[in-house]
C-alpha cells in the first residue's frame, strides 16, 4: 500500500501534525486490499548526536509505507558514542538488523582554531574523522549489520564569509575535507553506507533547516519542518538495503515524455528539442530517463496510442529515447492498469516493483485503485501541466536509490528484453508450433567437451525441476565421464533469433552392452516448452546408434520438486517396466530402424 | 480570531496531534490531563500549533507556559 499523503510531493505540516492517525492507518492496511502482504519486520538501531524522537517517529511512517515494520532501538539523548563502543547488553540483545547514526555538523567537536598551523589543523582532522572510524569499526565487528551514517551538513553561519570554504581554519572547509574522508570509508567497505545530510539540507533549504531555536530548546539538529523531507531521504537508503527498491519505470507518451499529442498533432509538431524552452524541458526529462537504463531500470511505455503513432513520436530526431530503449511497449486502448498487469507479467517483476508515470490524473487514479502495490507519482498537481518538475518529483521520491552499482545492472536491461520478446511473440502466435518456428532456434548438440566442463557441473549441481534423477556430479567427475568410452555425453546449448540461451541440457548415459542407463537428463527451466527435449532425444538415439545401442533404459526419481518431468519418459515413447512404493519409476526404450525424429522446429547442428 | 474560535481550533490541532477524538482543552488544561502529552511529544504539539495559527512562541513562551489558558493568551496576542 502507498499512501499518496506520504509520496513527495508532500505536505510535510500535515505528516508532522497528524503522523499518529496515518501509522494507524497504515497498519490496520495489513492484509487488506489487493496486496495483503505481511510487513517485513527489521529492528533498527538510531544511534543520535542530537534528539531523534520526532525523526523516528516520521521515519516510521515512511518505511512503513514501503512494507517494512520496524522497531526502534533509540539511544540516549546524544549518547551515540558510548552506545557503539562500550559494552551494551540492552543493543546487543536487541539484536539490530540495520544500525543508523544519526550525527551531524553539531557533533563536531575539533573545528580549527584561528592560531592553529597547519599542523595542528591536519592532526583535528584526522582525530575527528578517527572518532568515527573507531566507533564503525567496532559496530561492525559487534554487530554484523549495515551502518548508515551521516555525513555533516554546513553550519547556518560563516565567520570568514566566503573565505569559510578556501582558508583551512574554515569550518566549511573542514567539514568538505571530512565529508571526503568519509565518502571514502563508505566506497571501500561494504554494509557502510553514507546517508548524504549535507545534501539533504542543501535541498531542503539551509536557512530553513539550521532553525536554532530547535537545536538550543529541544537540542534537534534541524528544524522540525525539514523531519520529513530527512526522514523520507533516509528510508530510501534503509528499503533499498532491505532490497525494497523499485525495478521498473512505466511510461506513459504523450505530454508526459513530450509535449502534444503524437496521434493528433503528428510526430513533426511534437514539443521535443532545443527549439522551444517546453521542448529543452522534455528533452531533459527523456535523458534523465535514459540515464536509468544504464543502472539496470527496466523501461517501459504504456500508453493510449496507435502503436504505429507511439513509435513514431519515439523516433522523433531530438528525442533521446528511441524504441530499443524499452522492453515492453505496450500502445493501445486498453485500460492502462491492464496493460501495467501485462508488463509486470511480461518482465517477470512484482507489480510493486513498479513506478507508473502519467501526466493525467485520472489515469494516475485508475492505476493507483486497480494496482494499489505499484507507485504513481502525483507528477502533476491535478490537470496543472508542470513537466520543468517531473525530473524533481522522481529524484526525490528515491524510488531506485542505489546503494551499489553491479556489471550486472548494466546487462539486465538487455537480458530482460531477449525474454519479453520471445513471451510478446508468443502472444502474438495463435498457433504454439508456428511460434516455435518463428523464433530460428539453432541447437548445438555434442559430446562434454572441456570448455563446458565447468558449466556443465554447475547445472548438474543446480537444476532441480527438469532432473529425473537429480544426481550431482563435481567437475573431475564430469572431466573423467566424457573421456571414458563407457558413457555416452551430450549437452545442448540453445540459440534464437532473440539471444543465446548457453548449455541448457545434459544427458548421461552409460553403456553395457547393447544397452544404455541414463544416469542423467536434466534440463534448464528457462527453455521448457521449445522442443529442445526432443532435440536431445533425436541426438541420444543417434549416439546410441553409432555406439550398436540397441535399448535404452530411462529412471525417474521423485523429489519435492521434480514433478514436472514424472511422465517425461512416457512423453518420449518409453514404456514403464517398474515402480516401486516410493514413485521411483524404470523405464525401457527400444531403438528401432523406422525411429522418426521428434523435433521439427530446432535446426541442430553438429550432432555427435 | 475571539478567544471562543481559537479554542475550536486550537482542539482539531490537539485531537490530530494526540490522535485522539475525545479531547476538549480549556484553561485549565494541562499536560498532566493529556496521557501522550510528555515533553516530547509537546515539541510536536507546538510546532504544530504555529503552523496552525502563522505564529510563533519564542523560546522563554515554550518552557513557561503553565496551561493552555497561557498558550491561547500567547495566540491571541500574535495574531
Amino acid at each position: 500500500m502507498i499512501l499518496r499523503e506520504l509520496e513527495y510531493p508532500f505536505d510535510s505540516d500535515y505528516i508532522l501534525k497528524k503522523s499518529k492517525r496515518i501509522r494507524r492507518e497504515l497498519l490496520e492496511g495489513r492484509g487488506a486490499g489487493a496486496d495483503g502482504k505481511q510487513f517485513l519486520k527489521k529492528k533498527i538501531a538510531v544511534l543520535g548526536g542530537s534528539t531523534t524522537h520526532d525523526i523516528i517517529r516520521i521515519l516510521d511512517l515512511f518505511l512503513l509505507d514501503q512494507g517494512i515494520e520496524a522497531e526502534f532501538y533509540e539511544s540516549e539523548y546524544a549518547q551515540y558514542w558510548q552506545d557503539a563502543m562500550f559494552d551494551n547488553p540492552e543493543l546487543r540483545e536487541f539484536a539490530p538488523d540495520l544500525i543508523y547514526i544519526h550525527t551531524t555538523s553539531r557533533n563536531i567537536t575539533m573545528y580549527p582554531a584561528f592560531d592553529d598551523g597547519r599542523e595542528q589543523v591536519v592532526d583535528k582532522l584526522k582525530s575527528q574523522y578517527r572518532h568515527f572510524e573507531a566507533m564503525w569499526e567496532k559496530l561492525a565487528a559487534v554487530y554484523h549489520c549495515p551502518i548508515i551514517q551521516n555525513n555533516f551538513e554546513y553550519p547556518g553561519y560563516r565567520l570568514l564569509g566566503n573565505r569559510e570554504a578556501v582558508d583551512f581554519h574554515g569550518k566549511i572547509a573542514f567539514i568538505n575535507k571530512l565529508n571526503l574522508m568519509f565518502a571514502e570509508y563508505a566506497k571501500t567497505h561494504g554494509n557502510f553506507y553514507l546517508h548524504d545530510i549535507n545534501y539533504a539540507a542543501a535541498s531542503y533549504g539551509l536557512d530553513k533547516w539550521a532553525d536554532s531555536s530547535y537545536w538550543h530548546m529541544y537540542k534537534y539538529a534541524m528544524s522540525m519542518q525539514a523531519i520529513p523531507e530527512f526522514s523520507y531521504n533516509l528510508c530510501h537508503m534503509i528499503k533499498a538495503v532491505f532490497g525494497k527498491n523499485k525495478k521498473a519505470l512505466v511510461l506513459d507518451l504523450d505530454n508526459t515524455l513530450w509535449g502534444g499529442i503524437v496521434g493528433d498533432d503528428g510526430p513533426e509538431n511534437l514539443e521535443l528539442g532545443q527549439e522551444t524552452p517546453m521542448g529543452q524541458v522534455y528533452q531533459e526529462f527523456q535523458s534523465y530517463i535514459k540515464a536509468h537504463k544504464d543502472l539496470g531500470i527496466l523501461l517501459n511505455v504504456n500508453s493510449k496510442n496507435d502503436e504505429e503513432n507511439a513509435i513514431a513520436g519515439l523516433q522523433h530526431p531530438d528525442g533521446v529515447l528511441k524504441p530499443d530503449d524499452f522492453i515492453v511497449i505496450k500502445a493501445n486502448w486498453e485500460p492502462k492498469s491492464q496493460n501495467m498487469a501485462e508488463i509486470a507479467s511480461i518482465l517477470n517483476i512484482g507489480k510493486d516493483a513498479l513506478v507508473f508515470v502519467d501526466d493525467n490524473p485520472r489515469e494516475r487514479e485508475i492505476v493507483r485503485m486497480q494496482i494499489p502495490e505499484a507507485a504513481v507519482p502525483e507528477i502533476t498537481k491535478g490537470e496543472e501541466l508542470a513537466p520543468d518538475k517531473f525530473i524533481k518529483i522522481l529524484d526525490k521520491n528515491g524510488y531506485f536509490e542505489v546503494i551499489s552499482l553491479s556489471e550486472d545492472d548494466k546487462k539486465r536491461n538487455e537480458m530482460y528484453k531477449a525474454n519479453a520478446l520471445r513471451k510478446s511473440q508468443e502472444e502474438s502466435f495463435g498457433d504454439y508450433r508456428e511460434f516455435l518456428k518463428s523464433l530460428e532456434m539453432k541447437a548445438v548438440i555434442k559430446n562434454f567437451d572441456p570448455v563446458h566442463f565447468s558449466r556443465i557441473a554447475q547445472l548438474t549441481n543446480k537444476s532441480n525441476q527438469f532432473n529425473l534423477t537429480t544426481k550431482r556430479f563435481t567437475q573431475a567427475e564430469i572431466e573423467q565421464i566424457a573421456q571414458d568410452s563407457a558413457y555416452i555425453t551430450l549437452y545442448g546449448r540453445l540459440t534464437d533469433k532473440f539471444g543465446d540461451n548457453g548449455v541448457v541440457s545434459l544427458v548421461i548415459g552409460r553403456i553395457e552392452g547393447k544397452v544404455l542407463y541414463v544416469e542423467l537428463w536434466l534440463m534448464s527451466c528457462r527453455v521448457l516448452k521449445r522442443d529442445m527435449e526432443f532435440a536431445m532425444m533425436d541426438a541420444l538415439v543417434e549416439a546410441g546408434r553409432e555406439k550398436g545401442i540397441s535399448r535404452i533404459m530411462g529412471y525417474y526419481y521423485p523429489t519435492p520438486k521434480n514433478a514436472m518431468v514424472k511422465n517425461f519418459y512416457e512423453i518420449q515413447g518409453f514404456t514403464k517396466v517398474e515402480e516401486d512404493a516410493e514413485g521411483n519409476t524404470v523405464w525401457q526404450f527400444e531403438i528401432k530402424d523406422d525411429y522418426k525424429k521428434k523435433n521439427d522446429v530446432i535446426l541442430v547442428d553438429g550432432c555427435v | 480570531m475571539t478567544r471562543e474560535e481559537v479554542y475550536v481550533t486550537l482542539n482539531e490541532v490537539f485531537r490530530d496531534v494526540f490522535d485522539d477524538e475525545s479531547i476538549e482543552v480549556n484553561d485549565e488544561t494541562t499536560s498532566e490531563d493529556i496521557e501522550d502529552w510528555d515533553s516530547l511529544e509537546h515539541i510536536n504539539l507546538i510546532a504544530a500549533v504555529e503552523q496552525e495559527f502563522g505564529m510563533k512562541f519564542n523560546m522563554g513562551q515554550v518552557v513557561t507556559m503553565k496551561n493552555v489558558g497561557e498558550m491561547v493568551d500567547i495566540i491571541l496576542s500574535q495574531i
